[in-house]
């Protein structure tokens, strides 16, 4: 046993002999939780996972032998944790509505029975690899929980229990591993947050991850595996467009971080995603969301854990085999606390305080994304999107920039569209995607051949809106042609009837991939057929008086998912109606002129 | 060790005293410190070990003289004692009263620094203050337990604005007032009394809990300041039922005081002189704002955040925004011409307006209807920019039409008299009159079913004048 020496906020200086870094401690009479980050002679640097008020020096240190690790098996769906995974729900319903000090409750609940299936085809003797199947337990109606051999644990299988219920806690298997030691298996194992876990190899990401946003599939597209940022200044709209992926996202599994935001943005979810349904199995969201929350005014060092908590838990769901999204929310917080320790440890900051290993330590853990073969042979994911912060909505800070040299696709958010309410204010001159090469196939065989074409056109003529908007400005609109005032409607369709999109509209938070390219289609129809009926001579005050464009506008919320039906008839009628204008005009053309 | 004095004080700078020797001191300890003069000081010990105690003096250490300075550690935090004799009462920062009266005594104490809510305790806030102004109800709905900040400027109308909103916000169609905790950091003397007489005058006095720190008084006072005053209000909210609006004014000061601290005791400086944690500190204060499940209080709060030189890109207003649900921001502009209250639209948000409006709060089209003020209001602001340039006359007939909105918008909507009390209904149905003065064609955020219910478009408009 050791003793407190120092205690400096969130920092406290213990005198323990032989303890390692990374390992978990105990310290005083409260019970508190903490890690190891550096030795200084006989002297050990703890991180405080609880704040430190009260604590004395001299009071009493123990080590737990092991890092900060996490207990994985079935139960975590559903549940919400704290960022060393403290069962939240469990912690409100035996300690009331504070989160107490020194408290800890196993994060499994271990008096919970599970239906355990043994995997087929395994019998005593049979070799088991790392990461094998050992059984399945129905976690929730969609999601069948695999229970694996821990990566290292494999061995000979000596027996394994029949079918039946059983808690986390029972023994299921006994395995001599390559040692001849025989190792007792469970539902549950623990798992060290800061090693990744193995995989067999890495595969290309194919498929896109379709979140029912028009301006990120259509325009800014994410792959399942793949790895996404989305920077703005506060009230821009990041954590919408986090939630909104956590609603709609077509992934197997959810995982939530809230790192340093708001507890009412959790109980926001809590709230609502039982009672949301996911549009691919028809079952309530919360089935596949699991929540890791540590808000903005709990302790700072768990801020830092909670990244890694929450990419473990990832990892453990992909190695079973499913496709797993995990947002962020936000990097910027998680940073900061590495700062925060940097900062009390005395090393030296490089750029606005924040420590050198910034950047590496944010490519490691978007480096936990990505679309592996599983130890057991299967194809599973992890997609990483995280939020950034910047400070003042300054782009060039450390987080920002570092960031968008790691991730694939940028979804910058921009207080100007955010102060018109444009939503998502995604910025299309500063946003990018890798990925949209990837993603075109799938578009060509599941929706339509021209999507990339499609896409690359309305961006086009998105791209002109600022240059024009400074003719404008500068000398009016009467000096722009007609095809430039055309192009300022064409921007207008795009902008408010694709790429604007609000998350609160019943019939238009979810947008199917077929009505996503309709709209697009539509939007572009109108453009195209008024470029041609310019060409024509018809004048461009004719066309923009019909109000065929602002229906056109206002499509997104007036037509379903269900209803591309109501979208086909609008486009007949947009096309009399041109027809009208273009005969009218041809006759008027030709009276006049007899 | 309560009862001993130490006189063991190595050195004292920027607030900060340092003690050398005294063992076993718990981090987060009270202390009194007695100077030559006799004159008592309050501390808190923020770093301990057993060689040296760290103690932040919150009336600062000017004219300490370490030879004869003395140090008893009180072997408690800082606390502060409740009970519902509190309502009525003006304290200092720290909780000592100023209002002539004896101390409050009580078997309840609690600490200052209160503890996280369990997120998962939390209850969701989605009940409809109406809080009589237009630019908040129609716009940037405020609800039972959120956290709304005014951010402003020198010189304009931030406090008549939050006495207004103390003065007029009730549940529609219930007339139980709100319980108020009032904490005033580093204001003026005028400031504090403009307050007293506002509570008074609306006959809330009883139901205000003070807690007074003035510009001339200790800064590092403030530090404990907004946690004491965030103390009695979980007291009243969670305790007592009550629903509590806890105005706080001026944070900016409460992060100038955290500044000079930090700065004292060399913390690695982020952004401006700021410590690092500032983001992690304001939070702690704001987040104690909201509803907690089966309890039937909530805090509301609107802290007032002054914009050094008008930036909103200061750490402070900038770590606010990233930390509150919403913010209502003051324009000097519109100040200039006169509009009262000048809430500069576009840059305001209320987070949680979406779940507190609608069909069964205000009124169906609500929400679609501030979206689609917030985006004429956008493009009309654009016009107005152009007119500038061009001149109004070259303006195309729609444009026209944009630059009389503009200005009807402004004078009409967002502004409105100090004791105006407008129903949310009538600030709805004002917002469809203005919007009367443009076509349906530019109305893309609303949909079919409220156009033909309430949008009544006038046709051309005569030239501008
Ligand atoms: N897609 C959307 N549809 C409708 N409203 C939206 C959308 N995106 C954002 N908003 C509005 O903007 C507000 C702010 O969005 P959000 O909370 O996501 O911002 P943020 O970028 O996460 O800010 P912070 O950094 O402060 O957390 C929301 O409360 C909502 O009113
Ligand atoms: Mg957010």
């Amino acid at each position: 046993m050791g003793k407190v020496v120092e205690v400096n906020g969130p920092l406290v200086t213990i005198e323990l002999a032989g303890v390692p870094t990374g390992e978990q401690v105990r310290i005083g009479t409260l019970n508190l939780m903490g890690e190891v980050i550096a030795r200084h002679g006989e002297h050990a640097l703890v991180q405080m996972y609880e704040p430190t008020e009260s604590l004395r020096p001299g009071e009493p240190v123990v080590a737990l032998g092991h890092p900060l690790s996490v207990e994985l098996g079935p139960g975590l769906l559903g549940g919400i944790f704290d960022g060393v995974q403290r069962p939240l729900l469990e912690h409100a319903r035996q300690h009331g509505d504070y989160v107490p000090r020194g408290v800890h409750i196993p994060p499994l609940d271990r008096n919970k029975l599970w239906h355990f299936e043994p995997h087929p085809g395994l019998d005593s003797g049979t070799r088991i690899e790392d990461g094998a199947v050992l059984g399945t337990v129905q976690e929730t109606p969609t999601i069948a929980h695999r229970i694996l051999v821990p990566p290292g644990m494999g061995g000979e299988l000596l027996d394994i229990i029949s079918a039946g219920d059983v808690t986390v806690d029972t023994v299921v298997a006994h395995v001599k591993n390559r040692h001849g030691e025989i190792q007792e298996l469970k539902l549950f194992h623990r798992w060290p947050v800061r090693s990744p876990r193995p995989y067999r190899q890495r595969d290309d990401a194919v498929a896109p991850l379709l979140t029912g946003q028009r301006i990120l599939d259509t325009f800014f597209p994410l792959v399942k595996g793949g790895r996404a940022a989305v920077p703005g200044p506060f009230g821009a709209g990041k954590t919408i467009v986090q939630q909104q992926i956590a609603r709609w996202a077509d992934a197997d599994i959810v995982i939530y971080v809230g790192c340093g935001e708001r507890g009412n943005e959790l109980v926001d979810i809590l709230e609502s995603f039982p009672k949301l349904t996911d549009p691919n199995t028809g079952r309530s969201l919360m089935e596949r969301t699991l929540l890791v929350a540590n808000t903005s005014n709990m302790p700072v060092v768990a801020r830092e854990a909670s990244i890694y908590v929450g990419a473990t838990l990832a990892e453990y769901y992909r190695d079973q085999g499913y496709d797993v999204v995990m947002v962020a929310d936000s990097t910027s917080r998680w940073a900061e606390a590495l700062r925060e320790v940097a900062g009390r440890l005395g090393q030296m900051p490089v750029e606005e305080g924040y420590p050198a290993y910034l950047a590496s330590r944010l490519a490691a853990f978007y480096e936990r994304a990505g679309r592996v073969t599983t130890l057991s042979g299967d194809s599973g994911s992890i997609t990483l999107i995280g939020a950034v912060s910047p400070p003042g909505g300054d782009f060039s800070e450390p987080v920002t920039s570092h960031t968008k040299e790691i991730v694939k696709t940028f979804w910058a958010l921009s207080k100007e569209l955010a102060d018109a309410r444009h939503y998502p204010a995604v910025d299309w001159v500063e946003s990018f995607s890798g990925y949209v090469a990837s993603c075109s196939g799938w578009w060509a065989e599941h929706v339509d051949p021209r999507w990339e074409a499609h896409r690359a056109t309305a961006l086009g003529i998105l791209s002109q809106a600022d240059e024009l908007a400074r003719i404008v400005n500068l000398v009016g609109p009467e000096a722009l042609s007609p095809q430039q005032r055309w192009a300022l409607q064409g921007v207008a369709l795009f902008k408010e009837g694709v790429l604007q999109q609000s998350a609160l509209d019943p019939v238009d938070s979810y947008c199917s991939p077929q009505k996503q390219f309709a709209l697009l289609d539509q939007m572009l129809a109108i453009y195209q057929r008024g470029l041609k009926m310019l060409d024509q001579g018809v004048p461009v005050q004719e066309l923009l008086r019909l109000p065929l464009l602002a229906q056109a506008q206002r499509l997104k919320g007036s037509y379903g998912n269900d209803q591309l039906d109501g979208l086909r008839e609008f486009a007949t009628q947009a096309e009399s109606e041109f027809n009208r204008v273009s005969d009218e005009y041809a006759q008027h053309g030709k009276a006049s002129t007899t | 060790m309560s009862g001993k004095e130490y006189r063991l004080a190595s050195a004292a700078r920027g607030g900060l005293l340092f003690m050398r020797g005294v063992p076993g001191v718990a981090l987060g300890d009270r202390v009194v410190v007695r100077d030559h003069g006799g004159g008592r000081r309050n501390g808190q010990v923020i770093r301990t070990s057993d060689e040296v105690v760290l103690i932040q003096v919150l009336e600062g250490t000017d004219n300490l003289d370490l030879e004869r300075t003395w140090v008893r550690f009180l072997d408690q935090p800082f606390e502060i004692p409740l009970s519902p004799d509190i309502l009525g009462r003006v304290f200092t920062g720290l909780g000592q009263p100023r209002d002539e009266r004896p101390p409050l005594f009580s078997p309840l104490k609690r600490n200052v620094n209160g503890a996280p809510v369990n997120p998962a305790a939390r209850a969701y806030p989605r009940e409809f203050i109406q809080t009589g102004i237009s630019s908040v109800d129609g716009l940037n709905s405020l609800v039972r337990g959120q956290k709304l900040p005014i951010f402003s400027g020198s010189g304009l109308p931030h406090n008549r604005l939050a006495a207004q909103i103390v003065r007029q916000a009730r549940l529609p169609g219930d007339d139980s007032q709100f319980a108020v905790v009032f904490a005033a950091m580093g204001v003026s003397f005028s400031d504090a009394s403009f307050f007293r007489e506002t509570f008074s005058d609306s006959g809330v006095l009883r139901n205000v809990v003070m807690f007074l720190n003035l510009a001339d008084e200790p800064s590092i006072e403030r530090l404990i300041l907004p946690r004491a005053a965030l103390t009695v209000a979980e007291y009243l909210a969670f305790d007592l039922d009550l629903h509590v609006l806890v105005v706080m004014t001026d944070m900016t000061h409460y992060a100038e005081a955290l500044r000079e601290v930090a700065t004292a005791k060399g913390d690695v400086p982020a952004r401006k002189g700021y410590p690092g944690y500032l983001y992690s500190d304001l939070a702690e204060i704001y987040e104690r704002a909201g509803r907690i499940r089966e309890r039937h209080g909530s805090i509301t709060m609107v802290p007032v955040v002054s914009m050094p030189s008008d930036d909103i890109t200061h750490p402070i207003p900038d770590l606010t925004g990233y930390i509150t649900e919403g913010q209502l921001v003051l324009s000097r502009t519109l100040n200039n011409e006169g509009v009262y209250p000048p809430v500069d639209i576009p840059p305001s948000l209320s987070r949680l307006m979406k779940d507190g409006i609608g069909k069964e709060h205000t009124r169906e089209d609500h929400g679609r209807l501030a979206g689609q003020l917030y985006a004429s209001y956008a493009r009309a602001l654009e016009v107005r920019n152009l007119a500038s340039i061009i001149g109004a006359d070259e303006l195309s007939e729609t444009d026209q039409n944009y630059l009389a909105f503009a200005g009807a918008f402004e004078q009409r909507f967002v502004g409105q008299g100090e004791d105006e009390d407008r129903s949310v209904i009538e600030t709805l149905n004002l917002a469809w009159d203005l919007l009367a003065l443009l076509p349906p064609e530019a109305l893309t955020r609303v949909n079919e079913a409220d156009l033909a219910k309430y949008h009544r478009w006038q046709g051309a408009t005569t030239e501008a004048p």
